[in-house]
């Protein structure tokens, strides 16, 4: 029972992260299916959660400016609008910032590698930006009061939670993590159940016979890189409103975006498994945590998602079946003169 | 697509080769472009851009002081471009400069903490034989993504940057463990002073080996063989193959190189500017020297100078926030910009836009054409007033 125990506290402390990965993986395999590599997700999650945090923390401060207090003496912030706001903001200024990227790749033709790289680097820039000028212009400190902190992270169906060992499980999240189930459902269906996904698909294996068979190959590419990254930024949001603790620091996010894109590989480019496989490396990132082995020092521990990372990349490359190959034309850039 | 029959209003065509000033043109013309971008973020601190651009240039450069440490930025940006230069080249994205810079230091920490307290080195025998062991730790820590690359065709992106998190965890554990100075302080103590590189013009020696490297690479990259394998597997490696390269191979010696060069930059920030060993050792250097690699179009002396760019943004942008409270990291939004901006324009040298005649571009013209005649008699207008004045 204690072996379950431990591993059931393990399951929900990692869901937090996992729901960050999820959403930055599930963004990231939209935008590779329409042929797009973009390595930028890491640029786009900082700007996610800059973003989302600095909507939130507008709204709170502009309910405290109109003298609504609450009993507590807190602002009187409704938690849904707070939420509806960060992910309206997360998803808005990560689509712009795929927007960038979209142009300088699709319409410009640049080096999509190097074009990713600039973005994160760019997208770093701005979400360091961002959170430092807030934090200087509030002298020091932004943080959202405790009750919309609790919004953010507290898991949505109450008492339901309270059933031994599936209660935990299924019900006790934050609501990102359900959205963000949703959401790799959703793409899951669109990408292999309509006919908008087929065609996305065949942008991204063959854009020269998408084209030749009156696909609009450009609309595609821009719609599903948009999209992808407004869905990757929603999770830089939630990893700053979650684990990160709904405050900015200078640690940012510390590689979840790399991870996910890193994920995308493991997870085959299949959503559905983005589901378990973020679990499984939030478990893998939050373990040192809970799970101690005296004779590993902790640093030792903490690198360990890393190591499984590479371990998973070379395993991945090793296989040669062929349903589980990246998108054909993934990486490459598609000009129809050049045909 | 119902109007793929009519001619789309813009065309498309590959230019044939430009004349290279307009070339030089275009690019100076983006990085200008660029700038006047970089002004937007000082803006919406309510700083006037023009006084955050003299301040970012009289941080930088003013007095020798800070002309020193700008120095001391640029060498490791420039060093570590010229390591990823050929596997830029190779079209190997190498962005595992910081874990390979970490691991040199790592290696070269290594013999200043044991060897140096022990005095059996003269001086100069124990630079080297850091500098020797960090360039081999280097080399081999950069190969092992390449070995997978080479065989087994795996995604050396994400493998190179795993491997960073990977080589600062192992510093982290270093820190806090085995060569932790007093217990409990997380610090490694600092070098003695046999194990730092001597100071030359007021700059660690560094700056001597990175020129060094610049010149051999140089050399490398446009006039030896190897350095022209490279080259064709950039283009296309299956030309490569015909041609009887052992692709495998090279991929796996620039690498090395590549690796090689980040750990003597390793060695070079341990021993000449930090004269220990900590977490941050490479402190972002493999990152923004992908930038300075690419905006310089992997030319080893163009990157001398964007290097130095570069530093003189990131060393201005720190007194840009002292003073102006403007937060540092503009240096990275405008560095983003001026990347962004450099690729957009290589578009504009490689194709032209054909515009189908029409109406309304007709019309875009004559107004311009107007408008031009109106801006030359108002400027010929202005010089006569001011004769007159």
């Amino acid at each position: 029972m204690n072996i379950l125990n431990t591993l059931i506290t393990l399951a929900v402390a990692a869901i937090p992260f996992a729901t960050a990965l999820m959403l930055g993986t599930t963004g990231e395999i939209l935008c590779e299916k329409s042929g797009n590599l973009n390595l930028g997700v890491e640029g786009i999650m900082y700007i996610g959660g800059a973003f989302g945090l600095a909507g939130a923390f507008a709204y709170e401060k502009a309910i405290s400016a109109a003298g609504h207090i609450a009993a507590s003496g807190e602002p009187a912030s409704s938690g849904f609008i707070a939420i509806v706001i960060a992910i309206i903001c997360a998803f808005a200024s990560g689509a712009i910032a795929s927007l960038i990227y979209s142009f300088i790749t699709i319409t410009l033709r640049a080096n999509q590698n190097v074009t990713g790289l600039a973005l994160t680097i760019f997208g770093t820039g701005i979400g360091q930006f961002t959170g430092e000028y807030m934090r200087v212009k509030q002298g020091g400190f932004v943080s959202l009061s405790n009750h919309l902190k609790h919004a953010f992270s507290t898991n949505i169906f109450g008492p339901l939670a309270k059933i031994p060992v599936i209660g935990p499980i299924l019900f006790g999240h934050n609501v990102f993590f359900y959205l963000a189930v949703i959401i790799a459902i959703t793409i899951y269906l669109f990408l292999m159940k309509t006919r908008k996904g087929l065609h996305l698909r065949a942008v991204g294996e063959s854009p020269a016979t998408a084209d030749s068979a009156g696909i609009n190959v450009t609309r595609y590419k821009y719609a599903a890189t948009t999209i992808g990254g407004g869905i990757s930024a929603i999770g830089g949001m939630v990893y700053i409103m979650t684990t990160a603790g709904a405050t900015w620091n200078h640690e940012g996010l510390s590689g979840v975006g790399w991870l996910s894109v890193a994920l995308v590989i493991f997870c085959i480019w299949n959503p559905l498994k983005a589901i378990w496989g973020s679990a499984l490396f939030g478990a893998l990132m939050i373990m040192y945590l809970r799970i101690v082995v005296s004779s590993v020092p902790t640093e030792i521990y903490k690198i360990l998602p890393y190591v499984v990372t590479t371990i998973v990349l070379v395993a991945s490359s090793m296989r040669n079946n062929k349903e589980k190959q990246p998108p054909k034309s993934l990486g490459r850039n598609y000009f129809r003169e050049e045909r | 697509m119902a109007n793929e029959t009519r001619q789309s209003l813009i065309r498309l065509a590959r230019r044939e080769q430009m004349k290279s000033e307009y070339v030089w043109g275009i690019r100076i013309g983006s990085i200008i472009f660029a700038l006047l971008l970089g002004c937007i973020p000082i803006m919406t601190t309510g700083n006037n851009p023009f006084s955050g651009f003299a301040t970012i240039i009289n941080g930088s450069l003013s007095k020798p002081i800070y002309f020193r440490q700008t120095i001391k930025i640029a060498v490791p940006l420039l060093g570590c471009a010229l390591a990823i230069a050929p596997c830029f080249k190779m079209r190997f994205w190498n962005i595992g400069g910081e874990g390979q810079i970490t691991i040199g230091a790592i290696a070269a920490s290594f013999f200043a903490l044991k060897i140096a307290p022990e005095g059996s080195l003269p001086h100069w025998g124990l630079l080297l034989l850091m500098m020797l062991s960090a360039a081999i730790a280097g080399g081999i820590w950069a190969l092992i993504p390449a070995y997978f690359k080479a065989k087994h065709n795996t995604n050396e992106t994400l493998f190179t940057l795993m491997m960073n998190y990977i080589a600062i965890g192992i510093v982290a554990y270093l820190q806090g463990g085995p060569w932790e100075g007093r217990k409990g302080s997380q610090i490694i103590p600092m070098f003695k002073s046999s194990a730092r590189l001597p100071d030359v013009f007021g700059v660690h020696a560094g700056w001597i080996i990175v020129l060094l490297i610049t010149a051999t690479m140089h050399i490398y990259m446009k006039y030896t063989k190897q350095g022209y394998e490279i080259a064709v597997i950039g283009d296309s490696e299956n030309t490569a193959k015909y041609a009887g390269m052992n692709v495998e191979r090279i991929i796996m010696r620039t690498m090395f190189i590549s690796g090689a060069i980040c750990g003597i930059i390793g060695f070079i920030i341990a021993s000449g500017a930090n004269h220990t060993l900590y977490k941050g050792v490479a402190n972002g250097v493999g990152f923004t020297s992908i930038t300075v690699a690419w905006l310089s179009q992997l030319n080893a002396f163009v990157m001398i100078l964007i290097s130095f760019v570069l530093a003189i943004l990131s060393k201005g942008s720190q007194t840009l926030q002292t003073r102006l409270s403007v937060p540092a990291s503009v240096s990275e939004i405008v560095t983003g910009i001026l990347l962004f901006c450099m690729l957009g324009c290589e578009f504009f040298i490689n194709y032209k836009l054909i515009i189908r005649e029409n109406p309304i571009t007709g019309f875009c013209e004559k107004t311009v054409s107007k408008a031009k005649k109106i801006c030359s008699k108002l400027i010929s207008r202005n010089k006569s007033n001011a004769k007159e004045a």
